[in-house]
């Protein structure tokens, strides 16, 4: 890690339309709802004083030309006087990174792929919401692109049956003697080594924390990971995942080179009488397993709060951590795990379960110290739209949000229309 | 047949309250199905596709990406959000309240408008219908079919209006944008343009760089109406518009970048050897230019027209970009220029500006239009090759207004028939142009790959990658 330099003013990311992309059809500046874009009759420009990042203009441009961002010093970004000149976008140029110093200065600026995913999982919502009030104060940012931790492996198991067609994992990384502070629900980046088919270094891929602030091993300065075996692409396609088969064909002892961490929201309450519903399926079980593995390792788990998780998967040889899950005692956490594909048994989802459930689901989520946590496969968020699972649990679903981080394949958010809708993002665009 | 109006016709319009808009749509969804199965998109209907949909009109909603069978897309009516105390902001009823049903005296003027306007939708469809058997890229065979189905989209839209609020004529107006049918002898569209061919992928690019821009400036005049809900669904359709626009430009630019390339590995502007090495020569680029810009130019109507200051008098129809005009809106006493031929010379006369607004519309098209030759320019330029595009005059190849009745060359020099004769060849393309174009036409269909005559686009739609499989054939 370089040294810790302050700079006089922060960094910040600057929204750029690229001009030679830009077909210059007005409706970016019609979509603005600050009035941040204008134009002459050469350019499209956002004014970086007036844009609040809302990203109302994006998806509506038909180029993409308005889904540019530069790393800029605050206190001086391109100015419109500037932008109107342009014939071609500036390239990023190398702006002073602010290290931080501490969890009070935490550095201001992600890299693009966080922001960018970050934004698509948050966009459902109207942005970031705040988290729990008795969270942690969460460390961000610490190691950039640039200057990442290298993590050595200590661990690397399958989690799922061996003749279970997902090959899920649980990977041990170890931070020796480097600070990596992190909380239950955070995630960290992994840079996968080589170059793509155009010959650039690999997005960054994020994976949710799946153990608790003090390590996998307790007093040990790890963590773990949920991984899948990524080997189709959404449509079932062949298509090898990079990241998530660089993980899993990890051995013990290779090093593994880790940005992050990220997330300030998807984090978990610490007050006593807190209650947690989680909803998951899949690898989306990681931010879970921190959670639950936190409050287990507390003297007094539970602390007069309720934990209830529903937690789908197609059976139970493919649920990860299915064995430690079912050994849990009844009075510390509330478990439905639904299977949808066991031989010759109905096919049963998560929501089916949480409609059997309706009045006890209703009766946490009116306890203003519940928080809601999410995360999982696509296919949960239409299930979970439907009527009869809002109506049967007959509850206004928002209140005490709490956003999912956004990791692994598919991330589910939701958001407040109507006090009963869910809305999904999926971030591997 | 019954329909479920939350699912299947997205919309903000209330349809499912709506008893009487549900029985016209009934009658016509339907008609409008077997119409896209007989005349949409060649060959294509079990595709999966990889397409935007409008669910609603906020920006999480209004585009929505994901695989659809062409004919089983969700062709909603939208409506942009109600402007709460909107006005009538020109001619004689400025400063009214604007009209939330159609007033009575100008009935058959809107039902006029609305109908010129929705003809163009369908028609294009037909114009298209072929192109991806041709295309040169699933990206571009995706873009073909986004393109197609917003049209359909906006006939939607127009047929909105048509069934809620011009009853039984409303309705027979609906059904016959479904009978007519581009450059049919019989039953042809009503705009000249919309009977031409779009033979090959130039040409689309050309159409939809140029003649949908022309939509897009009749949907902007539309927009400032004072019928309300006219103006709502056209502006919400401008959002759509701005795809074809882009599918254009991009397309050009994309044919032109590959063109410069080629011309510097092969150190040639030898027309020859640039076909021979497959790829379409910058001339011919600028005779398809010339030819769809002037098409375009006859789009506007004539350059003095009664119709044009009635619509616009009778606060039916604005002027682009309306309310930022910073004049009276009423234009009684104000002239504007138009073009005329004197003495065998293009010259400029003031008309009266009610009677100009054609003409008006049209200048402000060409302002839009030139910008984005110039960054076709700059492609060029950054390749290094000496040659620049340029838009016709005006006046060029007209076939509407009494410019159409002289022979007028790309500079605007007026030409005697002889001249026009010998050179017009030079401006146009030739027959012998378009069998070259149609020549290089063969579907390439295979994730990633692009024909030998188009470069690959900067970035993929939505984000996807460039080889992402666009259209999944089945």
């Amino acid at each position: 890690m370089t040294t810790a330099t302050t700079t006089a003013g922060t960094i910040m990311r600057q929204h750029l339309i690229d001009p030679e992309i830009c077909i210059r059809c007005n409706t970016c500046e019609e979509s603005c709802p600050v009035g941040a874009i204008s134009h002459d009759s050469r350019n499209y420009v956002v004014d970086a004083a007036k844009c609040k990042f809302c990203h109302n203009c994006i998806s509506p441009c038909p180029t993409g030309a308005i889904d540019n961002w530069r790393h800029v010093r605050a206190e001086a970004p391109y100015p419109l006087a500037e932008q109107l000149l342009w014939d071609t976008l500036p390239e990023q140029v190398a702006v002073e990174e602010s290290q931080p110093t501490g969890a009070d200065s935490p550095a201001t600026t992600l890299p693009d792929d966080v922001e960018r995913i970050a934004a698509a999982a948050t966009s459902g919502q109207g942005g970031v919401a705040p988290p729990p009030w008795s969270a942690a104060h969460p460390y961000v940012n610490l190691y950039s692109i640039q200057n990442p931790a290298v993590a050595t492996v200590s661990g690397n198991f399958r989690l799922t049956a061996e003749e279970a067609s997902s090959d899920i994992r649980h990977i041990v990384l170890d931070f020796g003697n480097a600070s990596f502070p992190v909380l239950e629900g955070q995630t960290i980046g992994i840079l996968a080594p080589g170059l793509d088919a155009s010959g650039r270094s690999h997005h960054v891929r994020l994976y949710s924390v799946a153990s608790p602030r003090d390590g996998e091993r307790p007093k040990y300065n790890n963590l773990s990971l949920t991984v899948k075996r990524v080997t189709e692409d959404h449509g079932g396609k062949e298509a090898q995942g990079v990241a998530s088969n660089f993980l899993c064909d990890l051995k013990k002892g290779d090093k593994v080179n880790v940005v992050g961490p990220y997330g300030t929201s998807f984090l978990m309450p610490n007050h006593p009488g807190s209650n947690l519903l989680m909803i998951c399926t899949g690898t989306g079980s990681a931010p879970m397993r921190a959670m639950t593995e936190r409050r287990r390792r507390k003297s007094v788990p539970n602390e007069d709060g309720k934990l209830m998780l529903f937690f789908g998967a197609r059976s139970a040889a493919e649920l990860p951590y299915f064995g430690p899950l079912t050994r849990l005692p009844k009075e510390f956490i509330d478990i439905h795990l639904a299977f949808s594909r066991v031989p010759r048994q109905p096919r049963q989802y998560v929501q089916d379960l949480i409609r059997a459930r309706a009045a006890d689901v209703a009766a946490l989520l009116r306890d203003e110290n519940t928080y809601l946590y999410l995360c999982g496969l696509k296919g949960m968020e239409k299930a979970l739209t439907k009527p009869s699972v809002r109506s049967a649990a007959a509850m206004a679903w928002t209140g005490r949000r709490s956003m999912p981080s956004c990791c692994g394949r598919d991330v589910i958010t939701w958001k407040p229309i109507d006090h009963s809708v869910w809305c999904e993002r999926d971030v591997r665009r | 047949m019954s329909i479920d109006y939350s699912q299947k016709i997205p919309n903000n319009v209330g349809l499912a309250e709506n008893r009487t808009l549900q029985r016209a749509l009934e009658h016509w969804q339907p008609e409008f199905i077997d119409w896209w199965k007989d005349m949409g998109p060649d060959d294509s209907q079990n595709f999966d596709v990889y397409l935007r949909t409008a669910v609603s009109v906020d920006s999480a909603g209004w585009a929505h990406f994901d695989y659809v069978k062409m004919p089983e897309y969700r062709w909603g009516i939208f409506l942009n959000p109600a402007e709460a105390g909107r006005k009538v902001n020109f001619g004689e009823h400025k400063g009214e309240a604007a009209w939330q049903e159609v007033p009575g005296e100008y009935r058959s003027n809107l039902r006029r408008l609305i109908v010129t306007q929705g003809d163009t939708e369908p028609a294009s469809v037909e114009q298209q219908r072929h192109l991806g058997l041709t295309c040169p890229s699933l990206y571009d065979m995706r873009n073909l079919f986004q393109v197609n189905v917003e049209e359909g989209r906006h006939l939607w839209a127009m047929v909105y209006l048509l069934h809620a609020y011009f009853g039984r004529d409303g309705r027979e107006e609906a059904e016959a944008l479904l009978e007519r049918r581009s450059g049919d002898a019989d039953n042809p569209r009503i705009l000249g343009a919309f009977n031409e061919r779009t033979p090959d992928w130039l040409s689309f690019f050309m159409f939809t760089y140029f003649t949908d821009r022309d939509g897009k400036y009749q949907l902007c005049s539309l927009a400032e109406s004072g019928f309300d809900p006219l103006a709502r669904t056209c502006k919400f359709m401008l959002t759509e518009e701005a795809h074809h626009m882009f599918v254009g430009e991009s397309g050009v630019g994309r044919v032109i970048q590959r063109t410069c390339e080629v011309m510097n590995q092969l150190t040639t502007d030898d027309v020859a050897k640039i076909r021979a090495a497959g790829v379409i020569d910058l001339p011919t680029i600028q005779r398809y230019l010339n030819f769809h810009f002037s098409v375009t130019m006859d789009l506007f109507g004539a350059d003095v027209s009664s119709n044009a200051a009635t619509f616009y008098n009778t606060g039916l129809k604005g002027r682009y970009e309306e309310t930022k005009q910073d004049d009276d809106h009423l234009l009684n006493n104000a002239s504007y220029p138009v073009l005329e031929v004197v003495n065998g010379e293009v010259v400029t006369a003031q008309a009266p500006y009610l009677n100009a607004l054609n003409e008006r519309l049209r200048d402000d098209y060409v302002r839009d239009a030139v910008a984005g030759i110039e960054r076709w320019n700059k492609i060029i330029q950054k390749q290094g090759i000496p040659f620049v595009l340029r838009a016709p005059h005006k006046a060029f190849n007209r076939k509407i207004g009494p410019l159409s009745s002289s022979k007028i060359s790309p500079t605007g020099k007026v030409l005697s028939e002889a001249e026009w004769t010998h050179h017009h060849l030079e401006w146009l393309p030739s027959i012998e142009d378009r069998a070259f174009v149609s020549s290089l036409m063969g579907r390439v269909a295979e994730p990633g790959k692009f024909a030998n005559w188009i470069a690959p686009p900067a970035r993929g739609i939505n984000n996807q990658p460039v080889d992402f499989e666009y259209v999944r054939f089945n």
